[in-house]
């Protein structure tokens, strides 16, 4: 128990550490398997040599910035403008729906609503556009990544939000706000002076993480990103998966470069904070109390209701693809509906299914297990975790997987470990555990510590008190925290790809597979199916608790 | 003179300045009322005695009970039983199995645990409620059972958080009389600490005040 917070660190950054060093080796020449054993600059002067470098890299650079400027503008105004009205209480029941369907499956949503035979085009041809064939337009994977930063937002800002809620208490913005609507300011306003200040050092990380997910995400770069180039992290990958397994050198070269821009780009954004502050002092100096807030605040609403609807109608789209018969442009229904492709694609589901459900189930469990003994151990031992071990936690989440997934692999290669299922699975706990741990962590220490104190008073070991007494009444947060890492677990492709060898197939891993074949009625079954595991486990969270406590009027879960 | 609870030259620190310095002996029936005002450190002092001393908090000096040194004791090896001012009744179970939760293991048979049970409710009015959910019971009523759950875990000694201050003025006279009532006949050793006189009155014992 003493020992659960160093195997949970080992179990975190040894693969982080292990992972960027097999990354490093073959960037400077050392993969003694392919014959390099002494460092050289060979794989540096390819990467340099390779014409796509250019453009590669400051995709990777625009689109992250942009699409984290982006949401954390959307899910500022959302605050400043709506938090506390009635309004935002609907909104706040959007999020988790919004949150729990995966990236892939939203992008392909987005993908089916604005491509150039997409629904939209269709809702509006011919009688608008006078289009009866699908325009020759590129607007899915246009060279300059719009429509990725699209998909991007439309996924990080029901994230942020939900990290600022959960950051606001602790901040009595009420109070802070009543006070400068008090002294005259209008709502927006008032609150970009007087909360959002108070509250952004405590979504730093988290935004920090947005970034680093946008530059070098690639399940969403190969659905909605450009092509030639494509961002940096997808030539990663199709290099690692090149059957010329020399083109490994110039592939860590790349992952090393992504992991430089990922941390300059951080770096980048802090110096903006600095200026953004510098700027912000001034502005509350100058006393203005805000006149186009109501105009801020329609805006934001405005964003934040399209990011959602492209989400949900996007998750329509692709359940209408997946029972369509006939469906001829510029036709806005399809002909009949049928469940043929169910039927006749169906059984493909079955076992990405499975796989998808025995790796979500091995890693949410194993991420629970060690986090309630790291808090359990917090409890019992009276450690105190400082803003390091929280920095630790993120670390997973700020370091991009392209930088050391690759060098995991290439490690096991090297050592002639297995890679599979069980890799697989370790990989995703990198990813479930910080989420599982950040989720369940506020329930727990906010757990009333005289419950453990009666019971001993009562002669009770501190292992009942833990099992009989802790764990049933925190039931509802923990299977929340469950719920949380399953979702995670369901969404991750990369570590399933590279850790797998090609071999574990998930819903993931086939969907994003399927994305150049373009069968929409397929590639709708696979993210309908991907989504709806994530549904389902979220539901179960809510459901379970009330379903054991139905008799227990204060354990039924606020969920 | 072993007998009782013995606070010998106790003095708790918080990162070495001292907090409290308390050098009583309370015997078995008696109740000691500890006031002052709050942030005083009373509740530190409960702490101490039942073993949950949040990091940061040192003791020196001796805790004995009825001759058992408990100083460096576990928690659950104490004995000391301990009422907060929120009754603090497991909400995932019922009423009765609240009360056959703090029933020491000791005692076996399944008929005589059910047995004891009942009997418990049957002594503070409330027989029939053991299928309850303790949620739906009323402040009265919660504040009994927390405080029948204590006894059935047989402690030797009982401490009082401030256990009256949130019960309504009839209330608290009658769980003052009913504690008060079960500690003497058990011969319990009470340490009780509040800050309203209204307590320390009904307790009728000495009275230290911490300033």
């Amino acid at each position: 128990m003493r020992l659960a917070p160093t195997v949970t660190l080992l179990l975190l950054l040894g693969p982080l550490l292990a992972g960027l060093a097999g990354t490093l080796a073959p960037a400077l020449g050392v993969f003694p398997a392919l014959g390099g054993t002494r460092p050289s600059l060979a794989p540096l002067h390819a990467l340099l040599a390779w014409p796509g470098l250019v453009p590669a890299s400051r995709l990777s650079l625009t689109t992250g910035l942009v699409a984290t400027a982006l949401s954390l503008a959307v899910t500022t105004l959302i605050m400043a403008g709506w938090s506390n009205t009635a309004a935002f209480r609907w909104m706040e029941r959007a999020l988790s729906p919004l949150l729990s369907v995966p990236h892939a499956a939203a992008a392909f949503g987005i993908a089916f609503l604005i491509a150039p035979s997409g629904w939209i085009a269709r809702a509006l041809s011919p009688w608008l556009t006078g289009w009866t064939q699908p325009p020759d337009l590129l607007i899915v994977q246009d060279p300059w990544g719009m429509a990725m930063v699209m998909g991007l937002v439309a996924k990080e800002v029901p994230f942020l939000l939900l990290m600022t809620m959960a950051a606001l208490p602790q901040t009595m913005p009420r109070r802070s706000l009543t006070v400068a609507q008090a002294l005259g300011y209008c709502r927006v306003t008032g609150w970009l002076k007087a909360v959002f200040p108070q509250v952004y050092p405590r979504i730093r990380l988290p935004i920090y993480a947005v970034l680093a997910y946008s530059m070098s995400v690639v399940d969403v770069a190969i659905i909605l990103g450009p092509n030639t180039p494509a961002p940096l992290a997808v030539q990663v990958v199709r290099w690692m998966g090149d059957p010329d397994l020399s083109m490994r050198f110039i592939a860590s070269g790349a992952a090393v470069l992504q992991l430089l821009l990922v941390l300059a780009a951080i770096g980048l954004w802090r110096m903006g904070e600095m200026l953004v502050a510098c700027l912000g002092r001034l502005w509350i100096d100058r006393g203005g109390r805000g006149h186009l807030d109501p105009l801020l605040a329609l805006a934001g609403a405005g964003a934040a209701g399209l990011s959602a609807a492209g989400i949900l109608f996007g998750l329509a789209g692709l359940a209408l693809w997946s029972v369509a018969g006939f469906w001829g442009f510029p036709d806005a229904l399809p002909d009949r509906l049928s469940l043929d492709g169910w039927a006749r694609h169906g059984p493909m589901l079955a076992d990405p299914a499975t796989e998808t459900i025995v790796i979500a189930a091995a890693a949410t469990l194993l991420a629970l297990a060690l986090t309630l003994a790291c808090l359990e151990a917090e409890h019992r031992f009276g450690l105190t975790p400082g803003t390091r071990s929280l920095w630790l936690l993120y670390l997973p989440l700020l370091i991009p997987q392209i930088a050391f997934l690759p060098g995991l692999q290439t490690l096991a290669l090297l050592v002639g470990a297995e890679t599979g299922r069980g890799a697989v699975i370790l990989g995703h706990v990198v990813f479930v555990l910080p989420y599982v741990f950040l989720s369940l962590a506020g329930p727990f220490r906010g757990w009333d510590r005289r419950y453990a104190t009666v019971a001993a008073a009562m002669g009770v070991t501190q292992n009942r008190t833990f099992w009989q007494i802790r764990l049933p009444m925190l039931l509802a947060p923990v299977l929340t925290a469950a719920a949380v890492g399953i979702a995670v677990s369901v969404g991750q492709y990369l570590p399933t790809l590279l850790l797998g060898a090609g071999r574990v197939q998930t819903l993931t891993t086939e969907a994003v597979a399927l994305a150049s074949g373009g069968d929409r009625r397929v590639i709708g079954l696979f993210a309908l199916a991907q989504t709806g595991m994530v549904m389902l486990g979220f539901a179960l969270a809510i459901g379970l608790p009330r379903l054991v406590w139905a008799n227990r009027h204060a354990l039924r879960g606020t969920a | 003179m072993s007998a009782g609870l013995h606070l010998d030259d106790l003095c708790i620190r918080h990162h070495g300045a001292a907090l409290v310095r308390l050098d009583v002996h309370i015997a078995p029936g008696e109740v000691l009322t500890v006031m002052g005002p709050s942030g005083i450190g009373k509740s530190t002092l409960l702490a101490a005695i039942t073993g949950t001393l949040p990091p940061g908090f040192t003791t020196t000096g001796r805790i004995t009970l009825n001759g058992r040194d408990i100083t460096h004791s576990a928690p659950e090896n104490r004995h000391a039983g301990i009422l907060f001012q929120d009754e603090l009744l497991f909400g995932h179970m019922s009423v009765g199995r609240n009360l056959s939760f703090g029933l020491p293991a000791t005692l076996r048979g399944r008929a005589t645990r059910r047995a004891k049970v009942a009997a418990a409710l049957a002594e503070i009015g409330l027989e029939g409620f053991g299928p309850r959910d303790p949620a739906t019971l009323s402040g009265g009523q919660k504040a009994r059972v927390a405080l029948m759950r204590m006894l059935l875990s047989e402690p030797q000694a009982l401490l009082l958080d401030e256990p009256f201050s949130r019960l309504d003025a009839a209330l608290k006279d009658q769980m003052r009389a009913l504690v008060f009532e079960r500690a003497r006949d058990r011969a319990l050793p009470v340490l009780l600490v509040t800050h309203d006189p209204g307590d320390a009155k009904a307790a009728g014992g000495r009275v230290v005040t911490l300033a």
